[in-house]
């Protein structure tokens, strides 16, 4: 299948040296732009955790499809990144799909692959890989409402005061009601965390599971709201502490069925990954892992095993 | 025995802005009052008896004269010119106060209003309530009533409750006003006998009694009130 | 005793003010506005001090001043001149001296506050316990099973059913919105706590429970006091020390039962000749 090809411009008409006879700058973004995400960047790791505004473009597609992260990927990456895009989990859905091609495009030259451990920058939604990552990669999370405390308190102006003064107390007394209506915290996503002592963020709609790798993580974790206008951070080791009481610990899935056993992937056997739930054509419940990069290798690695075995 | 109490050409006089005049209630008043003994005012009605009584625990502003006060430390203070937080203070520990009326919360149970001086002053709940069940007794207020607040009882019930309270916690000077007023005369004599007991552990007491045959029973010392001047007008 | 509370010179003034603000309002001049300049002298000069365990009424008609005076301690409000030191043990604080952080830190932890309008003192998203829970969030427990336990223990002291901690204050009635307040503001057992018409406008029975359990309260916990209040039966009822002020300034101060029998000024006469 063709792809759709970006018409070519009259020469003449180019409008400024940047432009090298394409229709778009590299990165889609003109430099200015880049730069005032760069600068916000740098800002927000100064400041772990705080919500810094910054003037988010105009993007050729729909907010709420990723134009935060995207702006924060078409800011960083150089003709030497490998970029990979998921979208929970999955590099064949059809959102990661379309934002990888759109770098494809405005980006000639860079590479993109499915493998975690050869990106350089990952760009996600709703989830964060398996694989532990490495110092030299950055992981951008793409971020639909990025105040925790919008829950709380509908006036702006009340809730910077709130971030300002670290006074989470209402955000708290949420939890607090919810284990007295459910005998547990129920928050299944976007689960408040505590950044460096200080700001609570909204870790982007990842479930619980991935809380912990916000935690002291060798990479940096970048996460931008495009149609919210704010990039916040979590810098490399850096304290990631999600909100709980003293005596009701934070809690992530365990995937246990009703006789206390893991579940576990049904295309590679796993049980040690987060699962998606699938219900198969006889109307069974099935699951499989999330990450496809990931059950990939675990089912390489189970073939090997029983290649291995049948030779042994 | 020095005096624990020693009041100086005391004038009490009230100003009705609103009337334009001003009411004299007691006039160049000298008395002490000494621990162990009791100071009985008598007089006419009107010549202040009761003012006296006010002046001194500062429910009346005193107008002139000074009452030098002793307290437990030595110290002397005036009465007359301490401030409110030391006048507080006082009534705390050092000055009590049983008057003709009983105020007090609508829902507190007789035996409560009577234990509370002692359990302000640290006492537990329990010793200080065994302490007032006694007193009640002694004062013949059937014991149906002591778990009822006292907002329905009669006269001379609210007065023997008022009584309690006000000897439960036996304060160094003790301020009494017509205290058997409404009471019959066997209580009366329990009063007396609780009075005499009170005196002999050491209590100060300044009384007003309306019989002068409870002068005689209890009094040590007598002074007698004049009556003040008449009305004046006050300059338009 | 040393003071808990002290205060100098505290002054009001909604507007741009001038220099004739003062002269032309005030008791005699029968108003807070200012002829010159339109300002509002909502107080002006108002000192007063307050001992641990204290009980002080501030009684008045309205425009007295008197809601202003302990909005401005509670931080509510920004006084235009004046100053008032809060103390503790050693240590004193100059109140209008501090930053907006070390003033949400005395209101948590050191400061209550009981208002006439229950939705200024509670939030009616969240259950009354949820309330309580709020507050002792904010004086930083956070033990789950500590602050149920507290809030119930509150609950029921301000004879509020066990039951309905899990329920909204939106179905309460007024009384028991009031109890949910004072539980709340009595959760991080504050030194000094600020009641601000807290019985107006509740039925006469309800009143009288609501002063009967502050009473209670403040004998076990020894809590000092400032008592907002246009009603001498209150003053009568909950004060030991009264102060009495008008149009902004402070008309007369003294012992409670003294200003009830024995008052000095004329308006506090007036005042106290017409309780019904």
């Amino acid at each position: 299948m063709r792809h759709y090809e970006l018409p070519a411009i009259d020469e003449q008409e180019a409008d400024s040296d940047l432009h090298e006879g394409t229709a778009y700058n590299f990165g889609f973004l003109d430099e200015y732009a880049k730069r005032e995400v760069r600068r916000t960047i740098l800002k927000a790791i100064a400041i772990p955790g705080y919500q810094t505004p910054y003037a988010s473009r105009e993007m050729p597609m729909g907010r709420g499809f990723g134009t935060g992260g995207l702006q924060l990927t078409l800011s960083l990456i150089g003709q030497n990144d490998n970029l990979k895009v998921i979208d929970q989990g999955a590099d064949d859905s059809v959102n990661a799909v379309n934002l990888r091609h759109f770098v494809e495009l405005t980006c000639p030259g860079v590479s993109t692959t499915e493998r975690t451990v050869e990106a350089t920058i990952i760009q996600s939604r709703h989830r964060i890989p398996e694989v532990m990552l490495r110092e030299d990669q950055v992981l951008v999370l793409q971020v639909p409402y990025p105040d925790p405390l919008v829950v709380v308190e509908p006036s702006e102006e009340k809730r910077k005061t709130m971030h300002g003064e670290g006074d989470y107390s209402r955000l708290l007394t949420k939890l607090y009601e919810d284990i007295v209506q459910f005998n547990e915290i129920t928050i299944s996503h976007r689960y408040p965390t505590k950044i460096n002592g200080h700001y609570v963020i909204d870790p982007s709609p990842i479930p619980r599971y991935d809380v912990p790798r916000l935690h002291q993580s060798p990479n940096l974790i970048l996460l931008g709201a495009g149609r919210e206008k704010k990039i916040y951070a979590v810098p490399p080791y850096t304290s990631a502490v999600p909100l709980a009481f003293e005596d009701v610990p934070f809690r992530t899935e365990n995937f246990l069925d009703a006789q206390g056993n893991r579940h576990a992937c049904m295309r590679c056997g796993c049980t040690h990954s987060f699962l998606d739930e699938v219900i198969s054509e006889q109307g069974e419940r099935q699951y499989q892992c999330s990450d496809s990069d990931y059950c990939n290798d675990q089912l390489a690695v189970l073939k090997l095993n029983q290649t291995e075995g049948v030779n042994a | 025995m020095n005096p624990i109490l020693d009041i100086q050409n005391l004038s009490k006089h009230f100003t009705l802005h609103e009337q334009g005049t001003q009411i004299p209630s007691c006039s160049q008043v000298n008395l002490t009052a000494t621990p162990g003994q009791l100071t009985a005012l008598i007089g006419p009605t009107g010549a202040g008896k009761s003012s006296v009584l006010k002046c001194v625990y500062r429910t009346y502003l005193p107008s002139s004269g000074s009452m030098l006060f002793t307290q437990e430390d030595g110290r002397t203070i005036d009465l007359s010119r301490a401030t409110e937080s030391e006048m507080l203070q006082l009534r705390e520990r050092d000055i009590g106060f049983v008057t003709q009326f009983l105020h007090c919360l609508p829902r507190k149970a007789a035996v409560d209003i009577v234990a509370a001086p002692l359990v302000r002053q640290g006492a537990s709940a329990g010793i200080a309530r065994d302490k007032a069940r006694e007193l009640l007794s002694t004062l013949n207020v059937p014991e149906r009533l002591w778990t009822v607040p006292p907002a329905t009882f009669s006269g001379g019930e609210k007065q023997r409750v008022n009584l309690a309270r006000g000897l439960i916690a036996k304060p160094r000077l003790l301020l009494l006003d017509e205290p058997t007023a409404s009471l019959d005369p066997d209580t009366t004599d329990r009063v007396v006998d609780l009075l005499n007991s009170i005196k002999q552990q050491g209590v100060a007491m300044l009384a007003i009694f309306h019989h002068p045959a409870l002068v005689e029973r209890l009094a040590d010392n007598v002074v007698e009130l004049a009556m003040a001047k008449h009305t004046l007008e006050l300059p338009a | 005793m040393k003071p808990i509370l002290s205060v100098q010179g505290l002054s009001k003034v909604h507007g741009r003010g001038c220099s004739k603000c003062i002269e032309t309002t005030g008791p005699e001049q029968e108003t807070n506005i200012c002829s010159w300049c339109g300002s509002v002298v909502a107080a002006h000069d108002v000192s007063f001090e307050l001992h641990p365990g204290e009980i002080l009424g501030i009684m008045g008609e309205s425009g007295s001043g008197k809601s202003t005076v302990v909005k401005t301690l509670f931080f509510d409000e920004e006084p235009t001149r004046g100053s008032a030191q809060f103390f503790e043990h050693d240590h004193a604080w100059n109140l209008f001296d501090l930053n907006a952080a070390q003033r949400r830190w005395l209101r948590n932890h050191r400061f209550g506050m009981v208002y006439q309008n229950p939705h200024l003192g509670l939030n009616f998203n969240v259950s009354a316990g949820g309330n309580i829970a709020e507050r002792l969030l904010m004086s930083d427990l956070v033990n789950y099973k500590a602050i149920r336990e507290r809030a119930l223990d509150l609950l029921s002291r301000t004879e509020v059913l066990a039951d309905r901690i899990d329920d909204s204050p939106k179905k309460f009635s007024g009384g028991m919105q009031q109890r949910v307040q004072i539980a709340k503001a009595l959760a991080t057992q504050p030194p000094l706590l600020f009641l601000d018409e807290v019985t107006t406008g509740l039925d006469l029975s309800v009143q009288a429970c609501i002063l009967d359990l502050i009473l209670e309260i403040q004998q076990e916990l020894k809590t000092a006091m400032v008592v907002v209040t246009h009603d001498l039966g209150v003053i009568r009822l909950l004060t030991s020390r009264a102060m009495v002020m008008k149009y902004g300034r402070v008309i007369e101060t003294g012992l409670t039962d003294q200003i009830l029998e024995d008052p000095q000024h004329a308006y506090t006469q007036r005042l106290v000749a017409s309780a019904l």
